[in-house]
């Protein structure tokens, strides 16, 4: 089908976006790389009243190194610019394992890494790895005023955020990564670049003495927003995280920290089974992947074996 | 009617200017202000792939992308792919040898999202062409003869860029 008649505007610097944005408000919608709003708005699922391309604003796009060692990532950086990115790959490898997950690689040629956490799919990848990552985001209104929002807070249901009308968002910056931390990615969707029937991001970090002295697990497509898995990675702390252990945390996550959905998709079980199964992959591979003991052969997520 | 957008494109080399209207979509544009009909509407929702264009040498789904936000862009179609006198670019003739199509609706967004994928891959392996064409839809399921294709291709265009009087690349990623 055929999008609905709109007003477009090509503002040429984040001011002038951001004064239309205050102005227009709730009828504005920001254009970015347009691949989840034109094809809603193809449904006729979506009629913005106005479209706020954001092409032409400068320095909105980049990925560059934070003097901490994370990372910042420009709102209207296209993904497959993230992933192919060293810088990326170095400092957050687990949004380079996502990556390759988004959709198709057509798509991610248009996508912007900023367009996806602000769409806020509950079935996309980034917002979930966001999460993971403890990540946060920078929006802007008019005047010159910024804030900075917690990925935990950033979405409060489906297809919301806490981005206010007014409101741009224009970086993302990820913490570094603490020493000794491993990351991983996983998801099942039917076809390759449909959406994922459920996903599941970890991070973890082993201490000194082997132990797990952190673990983060986030799930997508089990809620109305990206989830936090707080029962499956109590059962991990401070413990060694052999093979019986890890079954341990991934059981918990599918028995307690989630209640998904059935659809036509799949059921509300086998979906539970996923979380369970995707959960004990992604956590086998993030703690293979974590540790800096001495004699431990150092980072092997570069090796890019799972 | 409603508002209307100066728009300047560069399309297969050629520099075309309109007013369209904000709504109409790159795919539209070509097929019905260009009259460039090679680039096939399937879904209209990104999923099928088979209007897949370069924009600025990247391999895009063009029913996603208005028209307007193609200004000052290059935009490359499947017509261009093909030489002066019809001669087959060597990815269209590895198609045609090895019957990588059989409707041919599909066609032209698996060359176009190639084009590039071949660029940056010279020497891919069936795995890494299979992820390549992932996101492009035969109703047909040629896909196994699509894969043979695009290795003989690979073959062709690499062989192609080692005689050094050879001329090619037309059609840069």
């Amino acid at each position: 089908m055929k999008p609905p008649p709109f007003e477009y505007v090509v503002p040429d610097t984040l001011e002038e976006a951001l004064e239309i944005l205050a102005e227009r408000r709730s009828e504005a919608k920001p254009l970015a790389g347009g691949q989840s709003l034109v094809p809603t708005m193809n449904f006729r699922l979506s009629e913005p009243g106005l479209l706020v391309d954001l092409r032409r604003i400068e320095n909105l796009a980049g990925i560059r190194g934070t003097e901490d060692g994370g990372l910042e990532i420009g709102a209207m950086t296209l993904q497959a610019d993230a992933e192919r990115s060293p810088l990326v790959a170095e400092r957050t490898p687990l949004l380079a394992e996502a990556l390759p997950w988004v959709a198709h690689a057509q798509i991610r040629n248009r996508g912007t890494v900023g367009g996806s956490l602000a769409h806020a799919d509950p079935a996309a990848e980034l917002p979930a790895v966001a999460l993971a990552l403890g990540a946060r985001v920078e929006t802007c209104r008019a005047g010159g005023r910024s804030r900075w929002i917690d990925a935990e807070t950033l979405w409060p249901g489906m297809f919301a955020t806490a981005i206010e009308p007014e409101e741009l968002l224009t970086r993302i910056r990820f913490p570094p990564a603490a020493p000794g931390s491993g990351f991983a990615f996983r998801e099942l969707a039917r076809r390759s670049g449909d959406f994922a029937l459920v996903g599941v991001a970890a991070v973890v970090r082993l201490d000194e003495d082997g132990r797990c002295g952190m673990a983060r697990i986030t799930l997508l497509s089990v809620a109305d927003r990206p989830l936090v898995a707080n029962e499956g990675a109590k059962v991990l702390i401070g413990r060694i995280p052999t093979p019986a252990v890890i079954v341990e945390a991934a059981r918990a996550v599918a028995a307690r920290d989630v209640d998904p959905p059935s659809d036509i998709h799949a059921s509300a079980a086998y979906r539970r089974h996923l979380c369970q199964t995707l959960t004990r992959r992604a956590l086998t591979a993030a703690f293979d992947r974590g540790g800096d003991r001495p004699g431990h052969a150092g980072p092997r997520w570069r090796a890019g074996g799972w | 009617m409603s508002q209307r957008f100066p728009v300047r494109v560069t399309v297969n080399g050629a520099l075309h200017e309109r007013e369209v209207e904000p709504r109409l979509l790159l795919s539209d544009f070509l097929r019905h202000d260009l009259e460039l009909a090679g680039t096939h509407v399937g879904c209209e929702h990104g999923v099928c792939g088979a209007c897949t264009v370069l924009l600025d040498g990247r391999a895009v789904r063009s029913c996603l992308v208005f028209a307007v936000q193609a200004d000052g862009a290059e935009v490359t179609t499947v017509e261009a792919l093909a030489g002066p006198d019809d001669e087959l670019h060597p990815l269209q003739a590895a198609f045609h040898e090895a019957h990588g199509l059989q409707c041919g609706f599909c066609t032209p967004g698996f060359l176009m999202t190639l084009i590039p994928f071949l660029a940056e891959n010279p020497d891919p392996d069936e795995d890494t062409i299979r992820r390549a064409i992932s996101g492009n839809l035969c109703r047909c399921t040629g896909y196994h003869n699509i894969v043979k294709a695009v290795r003989a291709a690979a073959d062709r265009m690499g062989a192609a860029a080692h005689e050094p009087a050879e001329e090619d690349v037309r059609v840069g990623g």
